[in-house]
């Protein structure tokens, strides 16, 4: 920037003691603060080495293909205690986390975006009650929550013995939900195709429909297509299929209903208490979204003859959005930090398995803990990528 | 430069504080304990028997007892010490970091934990094994009946796998629900998420006492593991893990004498060889370990010997009524066996 303004006067400054040039003072500060944080960070590491030799303690990654010996009661991939490792420990954890975390974050969104709306509602009741659950659920620890949830969970659903069913082999009792397991058919493979088939012929549709409006001014039924291509065609094959899908019922047995696929409980009450605290935040982020967006963007679109349905999709919620977005990333990762009080109410994740019984069979503190905050820190990040990514193509194009 | 020169210097102190940090762990633990005026001694955060503070906050127990005892023999004072309360999974990394001086809550000693984790286990102050507690509804006679049973148990224990191996071992159905503290697991057990508890038979006895309906519940014959339980201390300081060690054999040493809490003063004048070395009327035995010669008089006069412990916190004189079985001297056919004191 100074280049282009340099004159020949200035280039002729006086020349001054290097020791009072403000450039280069600065550059020697930086320097050295840099060196004192290198040092400091090779101190602390050369200090942990040495402690842990002077102990006797085991270091380094020995332990991950140790076997593990634990039992884990929720597992997405193959475990098993007589043969698996820590190794395949680590991958249940963080997958029984991600899963939480995942389906946590959209039941959350919906949940939160529905109180969100509510809470401006004109309805005195419905606004009443959605204020009361974000000023309750706010300010209450999350820790209490969770466990009143696990609680709730398991003290009010039945023993085995007196277990709920519904029709269609679904069990509910307090050793989780009970479903049956599906058997895929040979020809399954059909439905799936033709599925995604759909999914992608209603995205062409979508766009051609946008461009015919912008041309013609035309609207095409886009919401109707959609569901008959995506649900509609799948299941016109699935009939001519001849069905290719079977059910595994649960059964009772000695202990517990076998057979079928279960809900854990802790996982119920996790999930449970993630959503309705996470949604309390997200409703508010969502009014504020509202709120901003200033009366007269209303108004002119009511001018202009728009249904308040249109209003809110097209006026409202596109600008909204631009506020929602970056708080809402911030409660993503929250709920996904807040995952690892999985711990208190038995649910698996990766704290549980990986930071508890893994930590404490291997001893192994240092290894361990940096691990888990490693993955911490590329599940945050990640998700920090994508919703930037997203604010990006959603920002206000400035021209 | 002024200010580079007191940054620079800055730097240097920091630097000789992280060093000197570093050599404060290779000093002596009896040192630091005797400056510090108190033993830091880590303990259960609630088992009764073992280590449980009361109403008061005033704590109680086997494992307690043996801390009190450690206290008695250094400062001649068995308040002396600070209780700093531990989950399973926290208390090696508790002792290994130096926040406390010896654990002692209910550890079970196995080889991985003394070599691998940088830890010394010293004597065995209780002879344990883990078994079941059911619902008597459910109508389970044997451990072995449990397969396809949801079974409550607390993380980063023996435990945990122990029940992986005796259930794989019997080929049965595994359906284990991990909880990071005691609590939480017999809340859940209590709730009904589970058909069994799994802990310590010793633990089984004092958790049952503080079910909602005791009488409902009841504990399986089967003892499917070996669990001796004792304090654990860092490696790298013999003469603490002297002082630990003997402190148990001190005890159990004046429970065979016949030397309890009441007629220690009066042994004293005790013309038996084994009781004028115990009570450092004769010899230097104390001094070798860098403590005074009457430590074991302090211990007994303060604490009592071991069985005297043993009746007062979880057997005879305690709710648990625990039976000495492999607890008892080995005179008396249990196991507890001190080295001479000579």
């Amino acid at each position: 920037m100074t280049d282009a303004i340099r004159t020949p006067a200035f280039e002729a400054k006086p020349k001054v003691s290097p020791l009072y040039d403000p450039k280069v003072r600065s550059l020697v500060f930086q320097a050295v603060l840099c060196l004192v944080i290198a040092f400091l960070l090779y101190q602390a590491y050369a200090n942990a080495v040495e402690n842990l030799r002077r102990a006797k303690i085991a270091s380094g990654l020995g332990f991950w293909d140790n076997i593990a010996g634990f039992p884990i009661s929720q597992s997405l991939i193959y475990y098993s205690e007589a043969s698996s490792s820590y190794g395949r420990a680590f991958w249940v954890g963080l997958l029984n986390t991600l899963l939480v975390a995942s389906i946590g974050i959209v039941l959350a969104t919906i949940l939160g975006f529905i109180v969100g709306i509510a809470r401006l509602s004109r309805n005195f009741l419905v606004a009443k009650i959605a204020y009361w659950y974000v000023e309750i659920v706010r300010n209450l620890p999350l820790l209490l929550q969770l466990l009143f949830w696990y609680n709730a969970v398991i003290k009010a659903l039945p023993e085995v013995r007196d277990s709920i069913s519904f029709p269609g082999g679904i069990y509910l009792n307090n050793r989780g939900f009970i479903f049956p397991t599906p058997n895929f058919g040979e020809a399954f493979w059909l439905v799936t195709v033709t599925f995604w088939a759909g999914v992608l012929g209603a995205l062409f549709y979508r766009a051609y429909a946008r461009k015919k409006q912008e041309a013609t001014g035309i609207q095409s039924p886009v919401g109707l297509t959609a569901f008959g291509l995506i649900v509609g065609l799948p299941l016109a094959v699935f009939l001519l299929a001849g069905m290719p899908l079977s059910f595994q019922f649960p059964q009772a047995g000695r202990f517990n209903i076998t057979g079928g696929v279960s809900l854990l409980p802790e996982f119920l009450a996790l999930l449970f208490g993630l959503v309705i605290y996470t949604a309390a935040f997200i409703a508010e982020a969502v009014r504020a979204g509202i709120l901003a967006v200033s009366k007269g963007q209303t108004e002119a679109a009511y001018a202009l003859g728009l249904t308040p349905k249109n209003t809110l999709n097209l006026v409202v919620i596109p600008q909204a959005m631009r506020v929602i977005i970056p708080p809402l990333t911030s409660h993503y990762l929250n709920l996904t930090k807040n995952s690892s009080l999985a711990v208190f109410v038995g649910y698996p994740d990766l704290v549980n398995i990986f930071t508890g019984t893994v930590l404490n069979q291997t001893g192994q503190a240092i290894e361990v803990v940096a691990i888990t905050m490693l993955v911490y820190l590329t599940i945050s990040l990640t998700t920090s990528l994508i919703m930037n990514w997203y604010n990006a193509r959603k920002a206000l194009v400035e021209r | 430069m002024k200010k580079i020169i007191a940054s620079l210097a800055g730097v240097a102190l920091g630097a000789i504080a992280v060093a000197s940090a570093a050599q404060a762990q290779g000093t002596s633990t009896l040192a630091a304990v005797k400056a510090r005026g108190v033993l830091n001694c880590g303990s259960n955060t609630g088992l009764a028997g073992f280590g449980q503070p009361d109403a008061q906050g005033n704590w109680n127990g086997l494992d307690v007892e043996y801390c009190r005892a450690i206290a008695a023999a250094i400062f001649n004072d068995p308040a002396k010490v600070k209780f700093v309360p531990l989950s399973a999974k926290d208390r090696f990394t508790a002792l290994q970091s130096g926040e406390v001086d010896v654990l002692v809550r209910n550890t079970t000693w196995t080889m991985s934990r003394d070599t691998s984790l940088g830890l010394n286990f010293e004597a065995i102050n209780y002879y344990d094994g883990q078994g079941f507690m059911v619902k008597k509804s459910i109508k389970v006679a044997s451990a072995k009946e449990l397969s396809g049973a949801s079974i409550c148990v607390q993380q980063g224990t023996t435990t945990e796998l122990n029940l992986a191996d005796f259930f794989r071992a019997n080929k049965m159905e595994l359906k284990a629900v991990t909880f990071a503290t005691n609590d939480e697991t017999i809340k859940a057990y209590d709730a009904g998420r589970c058909d069994a508890f799994t802990t310590d038979a010793s633990g089984l006895y004092a958790e049952r006492l503080r079910l909602a309906k005791p009488d409902d519940h009841m504990v399986l014959p089967e003892i499917i593991s070996k669990e001796p339980l004792g304090p654990v201390v860092r490696h790298g300081d013999d003469q603490w893990y002297d002082i630990v060690m003997w402190t148990h054999y001190a005890m159990v040493t004046a429970e065979e004498l016949g030397v309890t809490k009441a007629n220690v003063d009066e042994r004293l004048k005790s013309e038996t060889p084994d009781i004028r070395r115990l009570l450092g009327v004769e010899g230097k035995h104390g001094e070798a370990l860098g403590l005074t010669n009457a430590w074991a008089y302090q211990i007994v006069k303060h604490v009592g010997n071991y069985g005297e412990s043993f009746d007062r916190t979880v057997g005879a004189g305690s709710p648990l009524k625990i039976s000495r079985s492999q607890n008892n001297l080995w005179n008396k056919g249990g196991l507890q066996y001190a080295p001479p004191i000579r």
